[in-house]
């Protein structure tokens, strides 16, 4: 980030994510980012703490939601004077607020903030039917009521029926799970890879829990201790045995091995050096520096989730590192085809040289090292609670990894981005 | 160009027929047009492991412009990266089941011993039956008989009946080949490779063909006109398979010196006239017809190119019936005529640097044929001129290779009784006759310059013909 000061994670929290229509059924956005910024402070003591600003957002959000994160500061036990905005950059919500945050600290704007993301796929802003709206707006707009009363006449049953927010790209028509199945195809990902990279997710993420490791990064949530979409007992077998959802009937993506609808929300605190050594807050990791990406899967029909192949390259060049010199690899699970087409990529001398200009390719990682207590394919996706879910948990891996460890953060994004960062050990 | 059963067979109630009794289906090829694109369709590109030709094939790939797949195999990404390719992945797994290729080529030059021809196996296995209509099956190895491993030898030696098998199974006018390319001639293979991915090489299936040292070096060809400023000699060239050679070689940008008997003169200034060319009239078993060919290149063209000796004749009866002058006329034009044109040529020194000499056999001298003794020794003796002076000539910069032409639809076939003629029109495994143009064609990639590497190939034109197979 080419910093005059260096950006501490001091850590972050977040409610246990659940899966649409679960136990948060019933709880706002407002609701669920409110009680993460209240578990934050009480975890590092900002109880009517003003800080230097809070940036979050929601990628689901109602239009009377439009101050989202300042409401949810005024409603929190943080200082009031406390300033806020919404930052919305669909998946990678949660990090890109951390880099801006990040980026304040760095150059010396704010001394403290937190960034954070929260998403409900249950309490979703349903919008009236495009043609109802039209009416309605030409009839605010008309001034003689004859004229408004004749407008009205127009109004027909099906035009009641709302729109719901769709999870699919407005310029290809295809959910991003189709995205993903093309995607699987083009690489050549099969079925069993997939499964087995799901499985492997819900292992570790269970024995997260079961360690303990998790206690102090997940607060209990309306009675969700865990991570509702959660199946530590889950296995290869049992995942096989999934009908393919995206990629027709010989598709290879399943419900399984895709991340499910979910509601959550995470924060994280970052600060100056300076600040948490004044409050005796110890830094768990810096925010070394990030990279974001977009392709063009509109006309070069490049993967709509592949762009953080793209970034990531970038940010190693400029730190002159190399794929391998990582201790711990964090890449969003939005699928687990995604996470394998990004793997793939970065080993195969076609895409490494002619799309990313590379001498060679970037090499396989060890993948011992890859979500180490898991990812959103066990513990779900609210779509911007997940960045700050990240940077908590690879920060804590990196703080207990000790000095001189390193990690790579990977998030793909809807819009063809890709939301890519470094961090390393305090 | 399809023949009259090939017309009925591909109506909607022929296919019917064709498929309740279990006639021959023959497609009808498609053929090369000039400024098409070498090949119109993607390109499966697979190579076993340890393969070492994958460089030169994706740079032909890359200079041939074609869509390229490859499966996830190192040897052939990388290969695909370092040409420029933007190499899709291929796998069978995931692909979908509608995928097809136009053509399939697989490099086995890894393949060391009779274990590992499971690798070719397994590739083809997964994709053989994706190849399209009119679609291309081509294996590299390596030659078998410089391989000092036995082992290896053996492996490389048997691709040649996986790909003579493969070329009777894919069908829908689709073809199989192998290229033998020996070790440092790697970067010979371009002409032969664009060649068989082209509908050029419509009517050659099953061959195997040798690859080896330049005989000279060639600065780099223009695709659409390899033979521009270089000038082919075509006897026989006023008719028939000679006057396609002429028109395809005139194409490719040569100036072409027609020769025919005195009595074709009409018909021989027409064409070379067509052509752009020129034409000489004499009858090539002359005492002194050599030389003058030769006078005639050497001071109007200051030399030639390209030497093609087409013109031959038939004269049938069986050996008991046959007379010592048909035996004599068929030997003296068909083997003795271009043996003593040549040895003209090259005694003056007409032919330049980095030239050709391509003469036609037959399919009746590969397999020899009833009531055609003498035409069959003749074309047999075609080979043996191949076999005999692809050595000498290499020292001179120059290549000789021969076409061995099957059933190829001309007037000399078009007279032939209806038996005869249905039988060798089918008994192939692309089922139909060929045309003059597809004898063309196969001359015209031997002449090209940049078959520097192409020596000493003796290559049938015969649809994969079960004769003499």
């Amino acid at each position: 980030m080419n910093s005059s000061r260096r950006v501490a994670v001091l850590g972050g929290i977040r409610i246990p994510f659940a899966r649409q229509n679960g136990p948060y059924a019933q709880a706002s956005n407002q609701d669920m980012f409110t009680a993460t910024l209240d578990a934050l402070s009480e975890k590092f003591g900002l109880q009517g703490e003003v800080l230097g600003e809070v940036a979050a957002g929601a990628v689901l959000k109602h239009s009377r939601d439009f101050n989202l994160t300042r409401e949810c500061v005024l409603g929190s036990k943080l200082g009031a004077e406390t300033p806020a905005y919404d930052v919305q950059q669909a998946c990678g919500t949660g990090l890109e607020t951390t880099l801006t945050v990040g980026g304040k600290v760095a150059l010396g704007q704010i001394e403290a903030g937190i960034a954070g993301g929260v998403d409900t796929t249950s309490d979703a802003p349903l919008a009236i039917n495009e043609d109802l709206r039209e009416i309605l707006l030409e009839a605010y707009r008309t001034k003689s009521n004859v004229e408004r009363a004749k407008l009205l006449t127009k109004i027909r049953p099906t035009q009641l029926v709302p729109e719901i927010p769709r999870n699919a790209e407005p310029r290809t028509g295809l959910s991003m799970g189709e995205h993903t199945a093309i995607m699987a195809k083009e690489w050549g990902i099969g079925r069993a890879d997939q499964d087995e990279l799901a499985v492997e997710s819900h292992h570790k993420l269970a024995a997260a829990y079961d360690t303990g490791w998790l206690d102090d990064l997940v607060l209990p949530y309306l009675g969700q201790e865990r991570d509702q979409n959660l199946r530590p007992d889950t296995s290869v077998e049992k995942m096989a045995k999934l009908k393919p959802v995206f990629g027709g009937e010989d598709g290879t993506m399943t419900a399984g091995n895709s991340t499910p609808l979910s509601d959550g929300a995470s924060a994280v605190l970052i600060a100056s050096e300076e600040w948490a050594n004044e409050r005796g807050i110890p830094v768990q990791a810096y925010l070394v520096d990030a990279q974001t990406a977009g392709v063009d899967y509109v006309h070069k029909r490049e993967g709509l989730l592949m762009a953080p192949a793209y970034a990531v390259p970038r940010l190693l060049a400029r730190h002159e590192l190399s794929l391998q010199d990582f201790d711990f690899y964090e890449i969003h699970e939005a699928f687990a085809a995604q996470v394998l087409c990004t793997l793939r990529a970065w080993e195969d001398p076609v895409f490494c040289q002619e799309r990313l200009g590379l001498k060679e390719p970037l090499g396989p990682i060890d993948r011992s090292k890859l979500n180490v207590h898991g990812g959103s394919l066990a513990a779900g996706h609210p779509f911007a609670a997940t960045g700050g879910r990240i940077v908590a948990a690879l920060a804590t891996e990196l703080q207990e990894k000790g000095p001189g460890s390193r990690g790579l953060i990977s998030i793909c994004a809807a819009g063809g981005m890709g939301v890519t960062a470094i961090m390393e050990a305090a | 160009m399809a023949d009259r059963y090939q017309q009925l067979i591909n109506t909607p109630v022929g296919k019917i027929l064709s498929k309740q009794i279990g006639l021959p289906s023959p497609v009808t090829l498609q053929r090369y047009e000039p400024g098409q694109p070498v090949i119109d369709g993607p390109v499966l590109f697979g190579a076993a492991a340890g393969s070492t030709l994958t460089p030169a094939i994706a740079q032909t790939l890359a200079s041939a412009e074609a869509e390229v797949r490859t499966p996830l195999q190192e040897e052939a990404r990388q290969a695909a990266a370092d040409a420029g390719i933007e190499a899709g992945i291929f796998n069978p797994e995931t692909a979908d089941e509608a995928d097809r290729f136009k053509a399939v080529v697989f490099d086995a030059s890894g393949i060391a011993d009779p274990a590992d021809l499971v690798e070719a196996y397994e590739f083809f296995h997964a994709t053989i039956r994706r190849v399209g209509a009119n679609g291309r099956v081509i294996v590299l190895g390596r030659p078998p008989d410089q391989i000092e491993d036995p082992q290896r030898h053996v492996a490389q030696r048997a691709l040649e009946g996986l790909t003579r098998s493969m070329g009777k199974e894919v069908r829908r006018g689709s073809t199989s080949q192998l290229v033998y390319v020996a070790e440092t001639a790697e970067a010979e293979i371009e002409s032969t490779l664009r060649f068989f991915l082209s509908p050029k090489s419509a009517y050659v299936s099953g061959q195997v063909v040798r690859i080896g040292q330049a005989v000279s070096t060639w600065d780099g060809v223009d695709w659409e006109r390899p033979l521009a400023a270089k000038v082919a000699l075509v006897t026989g060239a006023s008719r028939g398979i000679g006057e396609s050679i002429a028109e395809v070689l005139a194409r490719d940008g040569a100036h072409v010196v027609g020769v025919d008997v005195p009595a074709q003169e009409a018909q021989l200034s027409e064409v070379t006239g067509r052509l752009g060319g020129s034409a000489l009239t004499l009858d090539i078993t002359d005492e002194d017809a050599p030389e003058q060919i030769a006078a005639h290149l050497q001071d109007n063209h200051g030399g030639v190119d390209v030497v093609v000796h087409n013109a031959g004749v038939t004269r049938d009866k069986t050996l008991g019936r046959m007379t010592d002058d048909l035996w004599r006329m068929v030997i003296d034009i068909n083997l003795r005529a271009p043996h003593r044109i040549d040895e003209a040529l090259f005694r003056r020194q007409a032919v330049r640097e980095n030239g050709r000499v391509v003469l036609v056999s037959s399919i009746s001298g590969i397999a020899g044929n009833a009531g055609q003794t003498n035409y069959s020794t003749s074309k047999a003796g075609i080979i043996g001129m191949v076999e005999a002076y692809s050595g000498p000539l290499s020292e001179r910069a120059c290549t000789i290779n021969a076409v061995a032409p099957g059933f190829i639809e001309t007037q000399m076939t078009a007279a032939m009784p209806i038996a005869t003629r249905e039988a060798g029109r089918r008994m192939s495994s692309l089922q139909q006759g060929g045309l003059p143009v597809d004898v063309a064609e196969t001359i015209a990639w031997f002449a090209n310059p940049a078959s520097a590497g192409v020596n000493g190939n003796v290559t049938r034109v015969c649809g994969q013909s079960l004769i003499g197979a």
